[in-house]
Formats: C-alpha cells, structure tokens, sequence
C-alpha cells in the first residue's frame, strides 16, 4: 500500500509514472525524487517497502510543494491577478485565454462548451 | 527569453524623471504617458498614470501590488460591447 502526500496509489506501474499522479509532480520531478532516494525508477509501486516509500514522502515533505498547498497557491495567484486588475487578471476573471491565444475559434477550454450567440436586434430606441 | 538583471527594469527615462521630480517635491498628480512598456517600479507606487491606451488616457492609480507588472497591463486597448444588444456586464469592464 503505497500512500504519498494524501490520496495516490496506482499499484501496478512504474514507481516513476506512479508519483506523477500526485498534483504538482512531472516526470523530471519525480525522477529527481527517486535519484535522491536510491530507488530504481523501473521498480512497481506494488514493490516498494514500506521503508523506501516514507523515503519518498519525506523527500516530497521537504523539497516540493504538492496537492492541497500547491493548488491553494496557484488560486492565489489568480486571485492577485484579478484583484490588481491587469490584462491577465480580466482575462481570467471573464474566463477567456490569457496568454494570448486567438478566440475567434477554439479556447475552448477556457470557454467551456460551445454557445450559439444569436445575433439580437438593436433595440428601438 | 527575460531581460538581463544586470540592467535592471525597464523604465521610460523621462518618465522616471517626472516621477522623481514629483516625489522630490511631495507632489501627486497626474502624469500623462504613452508609455505602456514600463516596468511599475515601488517609487511610482500612490501615483496615478494617465497611460495610453491608443486612443484615450486610462487612469490607473498604483499601489504596492502592482509593482513589477507593466502601465500597459492596467490600460486594456480593446473593449467588447458585446454582438448585436450591447450589455451591461460587458460595457461595465470599462
């Protein structure tokens, strides 16, 4: 049972992929961890000992910041962008694209699922 | 690619000097540029900045947390009024 930094256990892969499922941990930062722990990237999570595996939370403890903080720091960030009211802090606050990407098509992402605007008539004044 | 550090943020030369004439004698009042690519740096913070924003002044009065960020950044050069009926959510970002 192999439980780091809160909720993740994937058993049956590579220790390497298995730490990426933790928020915050890529695979160059996972690799990192296992170099500075001497464990092989190749070994299953299923096979780390308990001992290996506090090894690793310990080095995640001390060197990263992950899950809960990470993303409460993130949301910090954004919420400093909007509140200066810059560029980048309208963008997000009217949930289009940021860093410059054409809106024409696409951003989808930012925009969620497509809406058919219609064109209104001009009111009569 | 960022800039060197060596050469520190970059700010408008005559710009900083309006600044520094204006902190110099205690003074706050509005100063006028058309130079969105400076970087705001803590001496401009309490002052307010008429900036450019291709087609009208913007004022944008700085404080402490908007320092390292860019005039221009606080000036949008576009407004969407929205397709066909205006609305109000969209005029009001003005």
């Amino acid at each position: 049972m192999a439980r780091i930094s809160g909720i993740e256990l994937p058993r049956n892969k590579r220790v390497e992929i298995g730490l990426t499922y933790i928020y915050g941990i890529g695979r160059s930062s996972s690799n990192k961890i296992l170099q500075m722990a001497q464990i092989s990237p190749d070994k299953r999570v299923k096979d780390l000992t308990d001992e290996e595996v506090s090894r690793i939370q310990k080095i995640i403890n001390e060197n990263f910041k992950v899950e809960g903080d990470l993303r409460r720091e993130v949301q910090a960030n954004i919420r400093h962008l909007i509140e200066i009211g810059c560029f980048r802090g309208i963008r997000h606050r009217r949930g289009l694209p940021v860093r410059g990407q054409r809106t024409r098509t696409n951003a989808r992402t930012r925009k969620g699922r497509r809406k058919t605007v219609g064109a209104k008539k001009k009111k009569e004044k | 690619m960022s800039r060197s550090t060596k050469k520190g943020p970059f700010v408008d030369e005559k710009l900083l000097k309006k600044v520094e004439e204006l902190n110099k004698k205690g003074k706050r009042e509005a100063i006028k540029t058309w130079s969105r690519a400076s970087v705001i740096i803590p001496e401009f913070v309490g002052h307010t900045f008429l900036v450019h924003n291709g087609k009208r002044f913007i004022s944008v009065y700085v404080t402490e947390a908007m320092v390292g960020y860019r005039l221009g950044e606080f000036a949008p050069t576009r407004f969407f009024k929205g397709h066909g009926e205006a609305h109000k959510e969209t005029t009001a970002l003005k």
